[in-house]
């Protein structure tokens, strides 16, 4: 958190404790407000994608290389592992590229939290989660309307396999975890881990610059502590980052193969 | 005077308590998961996905958590 670095060195008393407003980070150049370190990273990240995989397979070979292997066992493990596995072996292959794309993108943007002077990922930041969650729920309700027909797939959607006097219970049940939930809790579970991720290395860095500045010579020593448990939550943050990519990749695949499943 | 005065928001006790759920939920997810590869090793792969599924669906409680606390905090 560079802002918060910044002060550090400033003020003999670091800013404790973290919080919401860590999270909005200042404009870079003034006249553009939107123009953030969030969004200078987010093109960083799709620039760095494109240029791997355009450099790597610019001359592919029989026998790959080593760069043309990482990119095609990165591709090969979300279409054979994520695509064929969850929305099956034929209809699989058409969402193997958007969902490749998905996973890689985000696994670039959260390894970016722990990455030494970016050090926070865009997804702790709402508003791009949200707008991936946007375009994997757009990419099922089109993909099951397209199969089934707007009349068809509300009744997929709605309509679970029951008795009938259990429908005017399940219905609503269904409506709203078709329509609210599963956008929401998609964009949340990937915003909130990586929130709730740099929090911790907030809490746990500055809470050592805390301790250590404190006036009683007891509290001093456990400032050690706090920095070592800093440097165990980076090590659980690369963690995070690979499972909740692969998280959110999964489960659009899984919406996906729901909006295709016959009708019951 | 109160010695035993608690200063600060009551959403980081309400986080707590919200964490008790998927926190018994992620570890039957778990362990069904290995239960089910002690019992058939070659069943590992095939139900990875549902381990992962299961664990993130079960998790997003304790994540609202933290994000309402966040949002509620301050009203």
């Amino acid at each position: 958190m560079v802002s918060g670095q910044v002060s550090l060195l400033a003020d003999a008393r670091p800013p404790f404790p973290p919080g919401v407003g860590d999270f909005f980070l200042p404009g870079i150049a003034g006249a553009y407000p939107w123009l953030t370190k969030f969004t200078l990273m987010v093109w960083f990240a799709v620039a760095l994608i494109i240029l791997f995989f355009l450099v790597s397979y610019r001359k592919p070979q029989l026998v790959p290389t080593k760069s043309q292997w990482l990119a095609e066992s990165m591709y090969g493990f979300i279409r054979d592992g994520v695509a064929k596995e969850v929305i099956g072996a034929r209809d699989g292959l058409r969402f193997a590229p958007y969902l490749a794309s998905l996973f890689l993108f985000l696994l670039v943007t959260n390894v970016f939290g722990i990455i030494p002077f970016l050090q926070i990922s865009p997804n702790a930041h709402i508003a791009f989660p949200a707008t991936l969650a946007i375009l994997s729920y757009i990419l099922y309700l089109a993909v099951g309307v397209r199969k089934h027909g707007l009349v068809g797939y509300f009744k997929l959607a709605a309509i679970p396999p029951a008795p009938g006097y259990l429908l005017p219970l399940l219905i609503p049940i269904e409506l709203v975890q078709n329509f609210i939930t599963r956008p929401v809790t998609l964009a949340l579970r990937l915003f909130a881990n990586m929130f709730a991720g740099h929090l911790l290395l907030l809490v746990f860095t500055l809470g050592g610059f805390v301790l250590a500045t404190s006036s009683s010579g007891l509290i001093k020593t456990f400032s050690p502590f706090s920095f070592l448990m800093a440097i165990v939550i980076t090590l659980f943050e690369l963690f995070v980052a690979a499972l909740q990519a692969y998280v959110f990749t999964i489960l659009t695949a899984s919406y996906v193969e729901s909006s295709l499943a016959e009708s019951h | 005077m109160d010695t035993l005065a608690v200063t600060g928001s009551l959403s980081s006790i309400g986080y707590g308590l919200a964490a008790i759920g998927p926190g018994i939920g992620v570890a039957l997810v778990f362990a069904a998961y290995i239960q089910s590869v002690a019992r058939q090793p070659e069943s590992a792969g095939l139900t990875r996905t549902y381990l992962f599924l299961g664990f993130a669906i079960v998790e997003a409680l304790a994540l609202f958590g933290i994000a309402f606390g966040f949002v509620w905090a301050t009203g």
